[in-house]
């Protein structure tokens, strides 16, 4: 971990050497160790350490991007002008918005100094304790736990810099018996947070308890879906409320106005990067402070996330979600996919899972999705499996352990099917960004398919 | 590079390891993004780094940084040591390698034109030509493209004394359409999903595409197809167009192969596959004209090289022959196990040569190198012709599989009705879904070499952390019955 005053240094001989007329340098830092467990064994333990820096320079409305992770004068000097070669080679850009000015940024702590100093032999006995029990309940246990350092800092040439150190610890894992599997994972940036027997004892349950699956025909059916399955939908949905998409008639909510009723009023999902408790990042790619934005408020419709340019380019208002111009960390997300939010969330309602599961007479409850894609999305159409539990509902309880169906279901009807909505809100980092959602009761989901186990 | 190597091999031994390799990579990237007549991204990368791989007390360990000094490189060898004690914790078996392997050699990605020399206004330049050509065709709301360079420069040390030096350079671009009207929103992409293909090879790849001579195409296409019927739901013959086929191939075939999801190392995030071990060599996977190969060996694939990434030759490995499996996608460590546990001589146990990592920073998995699905006898006009009803699909716009490979659901940018041996209508939001071994079991019909090439696929993932490999396809068109069809939006 290279620390602040070290980072203000590096963005600033890069800042200091450029001569173009605007310059943007944003700084990447990651430690990041993760343990691998398989067949009760640790079968893979990594450890990464790597800084960058992405340097965005402006001519005009013209610019380019250069990207490095050699620290050193020679590396920081090569990487800017890789950015102004490219930007003295573009045409003009009418909607460049050109870099921002300071705005005040209130920092928001994620930062742990317990995760910080996570060893792998601290891993190693947490994963062995999960290890241990699946071996004594004649079970196979799978799984990752990492534990991380990320620096993100954004400098530019017009006075912006802003810093922010966080700690990530997460956990998955999968169960599996010779017919049935479970999982459960949990997500902080505490590690304290992230309880891993019990995650491994959800899991080992879930895999005991689904034991001689039966087979199920595809049809509709009422589900009960735990945080893990509902947790894809809010990703899903919230992803597609970037303001470019909406724009070019990409997304669910193009066509849509505000306000517009598109689910059940006890649906509503946001995007917070501020919130403590999820995993904070107060500033977007730009160094603008991000703001909470509803995108469902109470089954309404709410509004797009924007970054400068699409604000610009909509007449709307910035709301602090631009993307990186370059991302060593996930290359897929950069500014040229458009503004994103990182953080969404679905509010919680007021029912615990037994109570859902009390309400339905004849469904299914389902653990979580696996491999969902989008089938069409301008209609929120998204096909996947379902993976590592599903239980069949009779009469207020759950009765036997069927096989894995397909879906093939409008995500933006399903919430428009919501019945119940759970209390508590469960934490999970499927990649870049962290999602946080409740258990959900909906009347009508569409199955389109079966598998064999 | 060999006094560092030497020094990671060095440190790790003295550290108490009885294997150790380590790779150092540098890398440089050149994208160049088009969207709507402007120029949307233009960016240059350089990632450099070393990955130290060990095993220490019978267990993995590895660790990898960016910092390319004597001090670091120490610093992580002998990390890697103590990551690999700590895994040692929860061990039942130690690993083995099986015979060693030892080759020094260099490789080299062979090309007509470096796509680094061609100059970026050139670039530019071509990719607004296509641009242009899109949006010309009303209806079109968007219009992208984009060209992509890769250059990686590797070398790979290990203790048993092998020392290779690799330089693989791949080239790839596209072009996408977007039409939108009022309810809906219809994409076309050319030449290959997801805007771009990509392979081994220098410039001259994107010079063959000729994107501007298929921009109009592709974009009247879009257009035409915003007021298409959709694909009606029947069971029916389909006939794959040969970027769709090659995605079916990665995803049925490519992942289930990969031994190390067979033996579970993968369950807990891709997830394991249907081809256990007492299916080799009697399981019937397809119809007895589906022949696939690994092959690492071949011009132009993104998964051609001459070395993988823990030092064994590049291979050619049959999967599927006359639709029975036979083989596996395997490493080292995996072959010895595989070997053990069919009852073979695990000494003479030798991997497949898959195992690749995505960079510097990761470590090697099994992976795929080009998939290849072999060409038959048919020409494509003969295959239309031939089919007295059915449906044609071509480029993947939705995939989806389970988590043993089994129920697949893939969705296509484009389809057609084809009835008397002609293809009478279009038709959009066209999806099909089945079980790979009888789907596989289906194919009555592979187009001939003529209509077979290597298409890429450089965003496949897998791994934690993540890793995104780039893998090729080799496919022509082929024929499949009684498939369920439809569509769903």
């Amino acid at each position: 971990m290279l620390g602040e005053k070290a980072i203000r240094e590096i963005v600033g001989r890069v800042l200091a050497r450029s001569q173009v007329d605007e310059t943007e340098v944003l700084f990447f830092g990651l430690e990041e160790r993760l343990t691998r467990f398989a067949n009760n064994i640790i079968h893979q333990n990594v450890a990464e350490t790597d800084a960058g820096v992405v340097v965005r320079a402006a001519v005009g409305r013209r610019t380019g991007v250069g990207v490095t992770n050699d620290l050193s004068d020679a590396g920081l000097e090569r990487a800017l002008e890789m950015a102004i070669r490219a930007a003295r080679l573009q045409p003009e850009d009418p909607n460049y918005p050109g870099l921002p000015d300071p705005v005040p940024v209130e920092p928001v702590a994620a930062f742990d100094e317990r995760t910080a100093a996570y060893t792998p032999d601290d891993r190693a006995r947490d994963v062995a304790q999960v290890c241990r029990r699946a071996e004594e309940a004649g079970v196979n246990a799978s799984g990752a736990f990492r534990t991380a350092v990320h620096e993100f800092a954004v400098a530019n040439s017009h006075g912006v810099f802003v810093y922010h150190p966080t700690t990530i610890a997460d956990l998955t894992t999968v169960v599996m018996t010779d017919d049935s599997a479970g999982y459960a994972a949990g997500s902080s940036w505490k590690v304290a947070e992230v309880d891993v027997v019990a995650l491994g004892e959800e899991a080992i349950g879930k895999a005991l308890r689904g034991r001689n699956p039966r087979p199920l025909e595809p049809g509709v059916y009422p589900v009960v879906l735990e945080p893990y399955a509902v947790g894809d939908i809010v990703d899903f949905i919230a992803g597609m409320a970037g303001g470019m998409a909406v724009a070019e008639g990409r997304s669910w909510m193009t066509g849509r106005e505000e306000g517009e009723p598109v689910a059940t009023p006890a649906v509503s999902i946001w995007d917070d990067g501020r919130d403590p408790a999820g995993w904070p990042l107060p500033f977007d790619f730009e160094g603008m402070p991000r703001q909470r934005v509803d995108v469902i408020r109470e089954g309404r419709v709410g509004s797009p996330v924007y970054d400068r340019r699409w604000a610009a380019i909509t007449g709307k208002t910035p709301t602090g979600h631009a993307l990186p111009a370059a991302n060593p960390f996930s290359p897929w997300m950069t500014a040229s996919a458009g503004p994103l939010p990182f953080h969404p969330m679905m509010g919680a309602g007021e029912y615990t899972v037994e109570e859902m599961i009390a309400a339905t007479d004849y469904g299914l409850y389902v653990t979580r999705f696996h491999y969902t894609r989008v089938v069409h999305p301008r209609r929120a159409v998204v096909t996947g499996m379902t993976r590592d539990g599903v239980f069949l509902i009779e009469r207020g309880e759950i009765t036997v352990p069927v096989r894995n169906l397909r879906f093939t279901q409008s995500y933006v009807e399903a919430l428009a099917n919501v019945e119940m909505v759970g209390r508590r809100v469960h934490c999970e980092r499927p990649d870049f960004t962290v999602v946080r959602a409740p258990a959900l009761k909906i009347s009508a989901f569409h199955f389109t398919g079966a598998t064999e186990f | 590079m060999k006094e560092l190597t030497d020094l990671a091999l060095d440190t790790a031994r003295l550290r108490g390891a009885t294997y150790a390799d380590i790779r150092i990579v540098r890398r440089l990237t050149q994208q160049v993004e088009v969207r709507n007549g402007a120029v949307s991204h233009l960016a240059e990368t350089e990632t450099r780094g070393f990955g130290v791989r060990v095993v220490a007390d019978g267990a993995w360990g590895f660790a990898a940084s960016s910092t390319l000094t004597r001090e670091e490189v120490e610093r992580v060898a002998a990390e890697a040591v103590r990551i690999a004690r700590a895994s040692a914790t929860a061990l039942r078996e130690p690993v083995d390698l099986g015979p060693p392997e030892v080759h020094v050699d260099t490789y080299r990605t062979p090309f007509q034109i470096d796509p680094f020399a061609v100059p970026v206004e050139e670039k530019i330049g071509l990719l607004l030509a296509a641009d242009e050509a899109m949006r010309r065709v009303p209806g079109v709301q968007v219009a992208r493209g984009a060209v992509v360079a890769w250059r990686e420069n590797k070398t790979f040390a290990s203790t048993e004394g092998s020392y290779i030096e690799q330089e693989i350079v791949e080239t790839g671009g596209g072009i996408v359409a977007y039409a939108v009207d009022e309810q809906d929103m219809q994409q076309r992409s050319y030449p290959n999903s997801f805007a771009r293909d990509q392979r081994t090879g220098g410039w001259e790849i994107v010079l063959a595409m000729d994107l501007p001579g298929n921009a109009e195409r592709i974009a009247q296409e879009a257009v035409a197809l915003l007021t298409a019927d959709p694909c009606p739901a029947m069971v029916t013959t389909l006939i794959l167009g040969p970027t769709q086929l090659a995605l079916q191939v990665h995803e049925s075939c490519g992942h289930p192969t990969e031994l190390d999801r067979v033996f579970g190392s993968e369950a807990a995030y891709a997830g394991t596959s249907f081809l256990t071990p007492d299916k080799l060599g009697v399981f019937r996977y397809g119809s007895p004209i589906v022949n696939l190969t690994a092959d690492a060996t071949i011009p132009g694939g993104l998964g051609t090289f001459g070395y993988d990434d823990e030092g064994m030759p590049a291979q050619r490995v049959p999967l599927v022959r006359e639709g029975i499996f036979v083989g596996y996608l395997s490493s080292r460590e995996t072959a010895v196990r595989l070997a053990r546990l069919r009852g073979l001589d695990p000494t003479q146990a030798r991997s497949g040569g898959a195992m690749r990592a995505s960079g510097w920073d990761r470590i090697p998995l099994v992976r795929m190198t080009n998939i290849n699905l072999e060409p038959g006898e048919w020409t494509f006009e003969d295959l239309i012709a031939d089919t007295d009803e059915g449906i044609y699909m071509e480029m993947n716009r939705s995939w989806s599989i389970d988590d043993k490979r089994l129920n697949f659901q893939f969705g296509t940018e484009i389809a057609y009705e084809i009835r008397r041996g002609k293809m009478v209508r279009l038709l959009k939001n066209a999806l099909y879904t089945g079980m790979t071994p009888q789907f596989w079991g289906s194919c009555d019909a592979i187009c001939n070499a003529d209509y077979w090439r290597v298409w890429g696929t450089p965003n496949c993932g897998k791994g934690q952390p993540i890793q995104i490999a780039h893998t090729g396809h080799g496919a022509a068109p082929a024929r499949f019955r009684n498939v369920q069809v439809g569509s769903k939006a």
